[in-house]
């Protein structure tokens, strides 16, 4: 499957306030950020995951722990896969009991990596609540989970694919929607 | 052919440095999950996995027990001295019976090299081989090399000594095949009545002397003196092997500063290795238990799941 860039939704600095208005909200929502930790989603929620971060203590001046999820051994799909994929370590080196997680990552679609990120999470420790940050919500949800702060809502078809580029992975910020090239 | 489209892993000959290094890689996050409170995540599933050993073995057996119960598939270990075996059933009919319960993969240890190959061939359950006979122990080298390359940082150059009874050690050839592979130097040691004919042709250096082999290595890898092996009287005395061959303090001198040494335990202390190392900071043994159940989880996590003939999406 070849996919093609088709429209750019997203650019540098869209994606940074974005990022910087999810910060604000957080910090509204849990009236500071004493009790807050931030864990991104392998692969690119660990890079967006770092900027909230850094933009909460920027505004609040209060240092947010940061981790970073591997949710590959929680997939819902390894049986269907042909080959299984590569696992990554979870690097979430504090305690999570007690603190408001906010889980990030790049796209919200049909929610089951998010299902796989809070089952991992629980098997951490027990934290007081879990929020979920997005950058992009593409809908067509398969289960019961809704993003509780969103870059942007994008409605997309089935046969589109949203793209997310982070400057820390693919060297440039942006956000595309692609769809499939017949070869 | 990568290693997720092979069907069994029977010796670490067969395995490319790249199928190797993807095990490693991810037996480093397996061996994050055994640290945690809760050492269990739900990967395998409804998958179940069997133990068959012909050869007594504890520290093997429950490591593959206890990788597949933390990565929560149903484990049983069949226990062949009580079994059917005894009542004279064929190697071939124990298997098929195993496989219409409908376990998913076996590990097999047996004292017949090549005996895991047999049934790998006649079987559709994946075949992890434990150790069969003076041929391979493929997961024991894996979880030494993870242990070298853990402590080293990179297996690029090392000097590698072998020590002890390299005749009967599948656990040295499975070494030798494993690391051969990084561009280590290899390094052999021990009496000529146990050194294998030949054995410069698998790229390894061969010594007599305890004191040249060590001379400058980074890792000192010990084998276990097989004294079920020994009724033929291939070396005169336990004493006189531990007086040329046993690692002690005095011949470590020769060694780098850094050195690991390695056993795969267990251990008979006094005879190829002192307690002094054994129960010092440059033994990694207890780290090597450890790692071998990670390693063993890495193994299973790429056998056991997946589908056999779909193409991932």
């Amino acid at each position: 499957m070849q996919l093609r860039d088709k429209t750019m939704i997203m650019d540098e600095t869209a994606m940074g306030r974005a990022l910087t208005r999810i910060a604000h909200e957080i910090i509204e929502r849990n009236k500071g950020v004493e009790k807050v930790a931030v864990v991104g989603i392998r692969r690119r929620g660990g890079p967006l995951a770092k900027r909230l971060a850094a933009r909460i203590e920027e505004i609040e001046g209060v240092e947010v722990p940061v981790g970073i999820l591997d949710i590959t051994l929680y997939r819902d799909d390894l049986t269907t896969l042909a080959s299984q994929p590569v696992v990554h370590r979870t690097e979430v080196n504090f305690n999570i009991n007690g603190l408001i997680i906010v889980l990030v990552d790049d796209v919200l679609y049909t929610g089951r990596t998010v299902r796989a990120a809070l089952d991992a999470l629980i098997d951490l420790g027990r934290p007081k609540a879990i929020q979920l940050a997005v950058l992009v919500d593409r809908g067509h949800r398969e289960l019961p989970i809704k993003a509780d702060f969103i870059g942007r809502n994008v409605p997309t078809s089935r046969q589109e694919e949203i793209a997310v580029r982070v400057k820390e992975i693919d060297s440039k910020d942006e956000v595309v929607i692609q769809e499939i090239v017949d070869t | 052919m990568g290693f997720e489209q092979k069907k069994d892993l029977l010796g670490l000959r067969e395995l490319s440095r790249e199928d190797i290094e993807l095990i490693l890689n991810i037996a480093l996050p397996m061996k994050d999950v055994i640290k945690r409170d809760i050492k269990k995540v739900p990967t395998l599933r409804g998958k179940a996995l069997a133990t068959v050993f012909y050869e007594p073995s504890t520290r093997t057996r429950t490591s593959f027990e206890i990788a597949g119960k933390y990565l929560s598939a149903d484990t049983v270990n069949l226990t062949v001295s009580t079994s059917s075996v005894l009542k004279g059933e064929s190697l071939r009919d124990t298997i098929k019976t195993i496989e219409v319960m409908g376990f998913d993969l076996l590990v097999m240890r047996h004292s017949m090299s090549g005996a895991p190959h047999y049934v790998a061939r006649n079987t559709d359950m994946r075949i992890i081989n434990a150790g069969d006979g003076a041929n391979e122990h493929p997961t024991q080298a894996l979880l030494d090399i993870f242990s070298i390359r853990e402590k080293k940082g990179s297996l690029e150059d090392l000097k590698i000594a072998i020590v002890g009874d390299i005749l009967h050690s599948r656990v040295a050839r499975s070494n030798i095949y494993g690391l051969s592979k990084f561009g280590c130097e290899i390094r052999v040691v021990g009496p000529s009545t146990l050194m294998p004919p030949e054995i410069e042709k698998l790229g390894v250096k061969r010594y007599y002397s305890l004191d040249e082999a060590l001379d400058g290595v980074d890792v000192i890898n010990v084998l276990r003196i097989q004294r079920e092996r020994q009724q033929i009287g291939l070396f005169p005395s336990l004493d006189e092997y531990a007086n040329l061959y046993m690692i002690s303090p005095e011949h470590l001198l020769r060694a780098r500063d850094d050195v690991l040494v390695l056993h795969p335990g267990p251990l008979n202390r006094g005879i190829e290795i002192s307690s002094q190392i054994a129960d010092s900071n440059v033994a990694v043994i207890n780290e090597q238990i450890t790692n071998g159940v990670a390693v063993r989880m890495a193994l299973l996590f790429l056998m056991m799941g997946g589908a056999r003939d779909e193409i991932a999406n």
